[in-house]
């Protein structure tokens, strides 16, 4: 297994990507995270749309702001985890990698391995940018950074766990679709278009509301305990450990299909 | 860790009632074959006579129908360390186009546990040492060869499968492979394996061939024995055809009637000979005729050829 871990390390650390994704998630989070700051930091009801309570406090401002990398971010790992699978069979690098490593398995669960770890990179820097482009725009104009808060340091603690499970699901999505292309289009628009909308959708029918709660968004959103959607009180969340483990069963059972699927026919 | 190897004995390769279809197509077909070690084996065939298909049943990639494979007695996927019993590339090698010649190395290096120096060996041991630190991307395909090449090197195995490893190559280079692949069996003993679609382009370079046409085996010997083949196609010219054909059919050899006489291949004109004068057969004509080794490969892998006179 060390050696498959070690391997797909390699892999990952060869070539442009991840540092590429890194960069542009930093500067996407850094860019919302001063845009949030700036509107929710200066006319907190303008940006609830009028729905929710009246106004939030200076420290649910921060939480929301700094986890900004969790709630719009997460389609950076996410996609990151996906190519980790996906390039090998667009390269058919897949010929080579299970040459070294017959063991089929042992290939998905090291990429799975490494995936969580590239996640929670990716967790630190999409925080990072979050809180670097936040925090000088809250002390400026809100009520302060709120950085020595403990509670609004354990959401951003959960915002790199959850990103680094978006990381881990891509793998799981990688490997069901390995097609590039197919997964790149799912992911985008799974994750921009249709949860969104099915999850105001749902929300608003009664017999749907409580469903909407299980979708992968959500579940992160429960995990990292506040968020843009939830602070707005707009939706309703599953608890935080709920949501983690909905969040990882999306992964494992993604991982197992395509395990049984993808991983199981010829590679010719 | 580096692997100090004094004699290098490859694995024998086993191939017994191999057979794989993919919907409609028979790809291979009931294949029993056997590779030694210390002797470069060319396995042939024309286009999509199952070759890869083969290969990659060998190599775990493709699950069989039916039939097995293996290498040492043992499939593929249940080596304990496969990377460093089998080295393989694959026909169209694959690399990951933003990664340099060494990092491609350095990716599967943990697999059989060999350093970073050890890269930089093989890599040298190819002729890629100047394109190293290159992206793979803008390689040749003759580079590209070579660097699929030196992957298969990385553990240092004592079998050896190639796809088509000439394809590509150069004059230069296809020289170079045949002084390296003979070197690493006839001097160190490594079982080598090489496919090719051209018998010319591997005729100079193996000692053994195995010939396979619709996914079945159609021909196994050492190269001499093909040779032979070549050289052995008599005409004979007589008024006793009926005769002769029932001599030819007696002996067991392969015939063609041609006006005036017959066209015998399997036997040498002194054979041919010897067995007309025993049998009192009037005989007016007997010369051995030639055929280019091309030409049995071809007659080998498409019977409809065999009924055209050479
Ligand atoms: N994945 C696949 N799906 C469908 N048919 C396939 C597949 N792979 C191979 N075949 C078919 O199996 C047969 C054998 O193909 P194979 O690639 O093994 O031939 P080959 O001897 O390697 O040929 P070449 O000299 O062109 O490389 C061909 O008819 C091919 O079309
Ligand atoms: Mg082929």
């Amino acid at each position: 297994m060390t050696p498959a871990v070690r391997s797909e390390w390699r892999k990952v650390t060869t070539t442009n990507l991840w540092w590429v994704l890194a960069l542009v998630m930093f500067a996407y989070t850094a860019f919302l995270g001063a845009v949030m700051g700036f509107s929710l930091a200066q006319q907190p009801e303008a940006a609830t749309g009028g729905m929710g309570d009246s106004a939030l406090s200076g420290r649910e401002v921060a939480q929301s702001v700094y986890t900004l990398g969790a709630s719009l971010g997460y389609v950076f790992p996410l996609v990151a985890g996906a190519l980790a699978m996906t390039s090998e069979f667009r390269h058919q690098t897949i010929t080579p990698t299970l040459l070294f490593e017959p063991r089929r398995s042992v290939v998905l669960a090291a990429k799975l391995v490494v995936n969580l770890a590239l996640g929670l990179v990716y967790g630190v820097i999409g925080t990072l940018g979050a809180i670097a482009g936040g925090a000088p725009v809250l002390a400026g104009l809100g009520d302060g950074m709120h950085l020595g808060d403990g509670e609004v340091l354990g959401n951003v603690a959960f915002s790199v766990l959850a990103l680094a499970i978006w990381a881990v699901i891509g793998v799981g999505l990688g490997t069901l679709l390995p097609n590039q292309v197919a997964a790149i289009v799912v992911i985008l628009a799974f994750t921009q278009f249709v949860e969104p909308i099915l999850r105001i959708g749902f929300a608003a029918v009664d017999a749907l509301s409580g469903l909407a709660r299980f979708f992968p968004g959500a579940a992160a959103e429960a995990l990292v305990g506040s968020s843009l959607y939830s602070t707005t009180g707009m939706l309703d969340l599953l608890g935080r450990w709920e949501g983690a483990a909905v969040l990882l069963a999306y992964a494992v059972v993604f991982a197992l299909v395509g395990r049984f699927t993808t991983l199981r026919r010829d590679v010719t | 860790m580096t692997r100090e190897r004094t004699t290098v004995v490859g694995s024998t390769i086993e191939i017994n009632g191999l057979s794989k279809s993919f919907g409609a197509v028979r790809a291979v077909d009931d294949l029993s074959l056997t590779i030694r070690p210390g002797v470069v084996t060319g396995f042939l065939g024309p286009n999509g006579a199952g070759k890869t298909t083969t290969l990659r049943m060998l190599l775990g990639l493709v699950a069989a129908d039916s039939g097995s494979a293996t290498i040492d007695g043992r499939p593929y996927a249940e080596l304990a360390s496969p990377a460093a019993v089998v080295g393989a590339a694959l026909e169209a090698a694959s690399f990951h186009p933003g990664r340099t010649a060494l990092d491609h190395l350095r990716v599967h290096a943990p697999m059989v546990g060999v350093p970073d120096a050890a890269c930089s060996r093989v890599l040298a041991q190819v002729g890629l040492a100047d394109a190293a630190r290159r992206k793979v991307g803008g390689f040749s395909l003759g580079m590209r060869q070579r660097l699929g090449l030196a992957t298969t090197l990385l553990g240092d195995p004592g079998v050896l499968v190639l796809d088509e490893p000439a394809n590509g190559l150069d004059p230069e280079g296809i020289v170079w492979l045949r002084g390296f692949l003979r070197h690493l069996a006839h001097e160190q003993g490594r079982t080598v394996l090489v496919s090719s679609h051209v018998l010319g382009e591997v005729q100079a370079t193996v000692d053994d061939v195995v010939v396979i046409a619709r996914g079945r085996l159609v021909h196994e010997s050492p190269l001499s024995d093909l040779v032979a083949m070549a050289a052995a196609q008599v005409r004979v010219s007589t008024p006793d055809t009926d005769g002769f054909v029932r001599l030819v059919t007696e002996q067991g050899w392969d015939f063609s009637e041609i006006s005036g006489g017959l066209l015998i291949s399997g036997a040498s004109p002194a054979q041919v000979g010897a067995a007309a004068h025993a049998a009192h057969l009037e005989l007016h004509g007997l010369a051995g005729e030639g055929m280019a080794l091309e030409d049995v490969f071809l007659k080998l892998t498409d019977p409809a050829r065999a009924q055209v006179p050479a």
